[in-house]
């Protein structure tokens, strides 16, 4: 392990403004990333997962805010920087993958000249060079023909092939961190396990930190190094993969995979929690689960659990666990 | 034929016709106009039966015309070809009003609880509508008795009934959709991905209450998925789809336990799997093609791992492979496919 961190997330704070007064989107979200670290984050919708994503470029959109908490990256304090150096590490440092590829490709530009511009945007180099980076990029991600499809538009590619383009854009200046919000979720199955095997592939020999934001666990697990859970803009658990996907501590991370057919025996009952998420307005007080969970106590209603070691050998944040 | 056989579809054929307005065929080819029409070919020849009490599932990729042949099942779309045949009698040339009787028998979930529920009726009226229709002699209270007891089956409130849908979450709102299939008391319900746009600990949820459902009023399934994981845990039998023809139809155990069909190979071999490190999935070379313009021979075959020449010239059909699986796969019948 480094001894420095590639990314430390401390106490971040995510807000939005709203008429009402303000909504906390994430709630004190702390995780560290070492250099070529894989890191999942999983949850459900409005869970706040891909917030804390958008947060760690400094990428929330009005009327959401970063109220609080340190984001350092490689040794610089991101939520310090002025509009202008976060930009050249955005897309240089930090690459982002989103989930709709078409909506992350300019439709009436060729691949090619997309690719050529981010590299120009970045770096002071010739057409030619960038080219040939962007050539280089096609055939990391193993797209046959690469000089015919650097002249073809996006609509001339399959939802995978863009997929993989996306990729290709996030690589092409060395990242040493990818975002990927959903990378998979619009594609099939097959195709699916094709993408996260490259992804998988290309920061193990890249040395590249992956944050995985997905709903799934099952992928997650299949990627990711280490699991976060997220529950209502706080993260509840946090561990090594075989750890939090083999023996979870939290109720709602034993709830979740409780929820998951492969877990159980065909046609056998599945285990439900009961209720849903709180909207950001009405998170209950103290442990934001406890209006959920079946071992609530007392003390649960009253204070909110910070997230620290519990016996198992991760981290989590609740009252009942040692 | 089984006396026990609910659905029974017989050589089904969907086609679109997606031409467009005669100018729109013309199509200048050898020195002259000509008229071209454009057809998606979304379900070929698919023939399988349902039979009563049971889930059957129909899974497979994106455009594999596993919805468009749900809703010509149901008579939202009419087809082709072939015939669908409800307890023995054929009912997809039936006139609208002969057909009546049969949409108390058979009633649909869709997929997005959001579009399938008109924002402007209370729950109540969404609920009331296929009584008050189906069954006109309802009295008042006896319409109102019935909304609350359905509610109460599906786990939403009865005191909500005046609500509106865009106060109730994904959750809540797909159970009024099971509500209003309910409503009338059918006997086989199509569900068109019920699920999809549930979070996990919801899905969960929904599929214990279908499950209930189908236990106590002894109901019959088609469940459209793509996600193969449910498909394992609700069906009995399921139906591979693939580009609009059927590839493999097994029993659940069969099935997961020894798949045939190199196509259901690769796609259970895909399943993202909890604790697995790292992927061992078979790869698939090429892309899918597309249903306007169909492969010859076997649909898979431009993908195929095994194919050989007479895979690209001859279609297959459907075979029995032991006791409770049928493939259409020459390789299969052949014996010449690795097992």
């Amino acid at each position: 392990m480094d001894r420095q961190p590639l990314l430390s997330v401390r106490d971040l704070e995510i807000r939005f403004r709203m008429r009402h007064g303000d909504l906390t989107a994430v709630n004190r979200v702390s995780f560290d990333l070492a250099r070529g670290d894989r890191l999942g984050i999983v949850g459900e919708s409005g869970a706040g997962k891909s917030v804390t994503g958008f947060g760690i470029l400094n990428l929330v959109s009005k009327p959401g805010y970063i109220a609080g908490g340190r984001l350092l990256f490689e040794g610089r304090e991101l939520t310090a920087l002025p509009e202008e150096d976060l930009r050249q590490i955005r897309g240089n440092r930090i690459s982002m993958i989103f989930q709709d590829p078409m909506m992350t490709l300019n439709p009436v530009l060729t691949i090619g000249t997309q690719m050529v511009e981010t590299i120009l945007a970045h770096r002071a180099i010739s057409r030619a060079e960038a080219t040939a980076i962007a050539l280089d990029r096609i055939r990391k991600v193993a797209i046959p023909s690469p000089q015919k499809r650097l002249q073809q538009y996006p609509h001339e590619f399959s939802g995978g092939m863009r997929q993989r383009i996306v990729i290709a854009i996030a690589l092409l200046n060395s990242p040493a961190l990818i975002i990927a919000d959903e990378p998979t979720t619009a594609l099939d199955v097959t195709i699916q396990a094709d993408i996260l095997e490259l992804l998988l592939g290309l920061c193990q020999s890249e040395k590249m930190g992956l944050i995985l934001i997905t709903h799934d666990l099952a992928v997650v697990s299949q990627v990711a190094e280490r699991i976060a859970v997220m529950y209502a803009g706080t993260i509840v658990e946090i561990g090594p993969t075989a750890q939090v996907a083999g023996n979870p501590q939290h109720p709602y991370t034993r709830g979740l995979l409780g929820a998951l057919p492969q877990r159980v025996p065909r046609g056998g009952r599945l285990n439900q929690i009961p209720g849903m998420m709180p909207t950001l307005t009405r998170v209950p007080e103290g442990c934001p689960f406890s209006n959920r969970c079946t071992l609530c106590e007392e003390v649960c209603r009253r204070r909110v659990p910070p997230l620290e070691p519990k016996a198992a050998g991760c981290l989590a944040a609740c009252h009942l666990l040692d | 034929m089984n006396t026990d056989t609910l659905v029974s579809i017989r050589d089904l054929h969907k086609h679109f016709d997606i031409s467009g307005g005669w100018l729109d065929q013309l199509r200048f080819t050898g020195g002259r106009f000509a008229r071209r029409k454009t057809l998606v070919q979304a379900v070929n020849g698919v023939s399988f039966d349902i039979m009563e009490g049971e889930t059957v599932s129909v899974v497979g990729e994106s455009g594999c015309g596993k919805s468009t042949l749900a809703r010509t099942v149901m008579r939202l779309y009419p087809p082709q070809a072939g015939e669908v045949h409800y307890r023995g009698r054929r009912i997809d040339h039936l006139s609208r009003e002969q057909f009546k009787p049969y949409r108390t028998r058979m009633q649909m979930i869709f997929q997005d609880p959001y579009a399938s529920l008109n924002p402007r009726m209370r729950v109540r009226q969404i609920l009331e509508e296929p009584i008050r229709f189906h069954r006109p002699k309802t009295s008042g209270s006896e319409v109102l008795d019935r909304v609350a007891e359905i509610m109460q089956q599906v786990g939403v409130d009865p005191e909500w009934r005046e609500r509106y849908p865009h106060e109730f979450s994904g959750g809540q709102r797909q159970r009024i959709s099971i509500a209003r299939a309910l409503a009338v008391d059918p006997e086989f319900i199509v569900a068109d991905e019920p699920i999809a746009a549930l979070d996990v600990s919801i899905q969960a949820q929904i599929l214990n209450l279908m499950m209930d459902l189908q236990e106590k009023r002894r109901l019959t399934y088609l469940f459209i998925s793509h996600d193969l994981s449910v498909v394992a845990h609700i069906s009995n039998r399921v139906a591979v789809m693939y580009l609009g023809t059927l590839c493999e139809l097994a029993a659940i155990d069969a099935l997961f336990d020894r798949p045939r069909h190199p196509y259901t190979q690769a796609l259970l071999s895909a399943i993202p799997r909890l604790g697995a490190k790292g992927f061992q999935h078979q790869r698939l070379t090429g892309d899918v093609p597309t249903p306007i313009d169909l492969p010859s021979g076997c649909v898979f075959h431009g993908r195929c791992p095994h194919a050989n020449d007479r895979c690209a010239r001859e279609v297959p059909t459907l075979r029995p492979q032991g006791q409770e699986t049928l493939v259409a796969c020459h390789g299969v019948a052949e014996g010449r496919l690795p097992d």
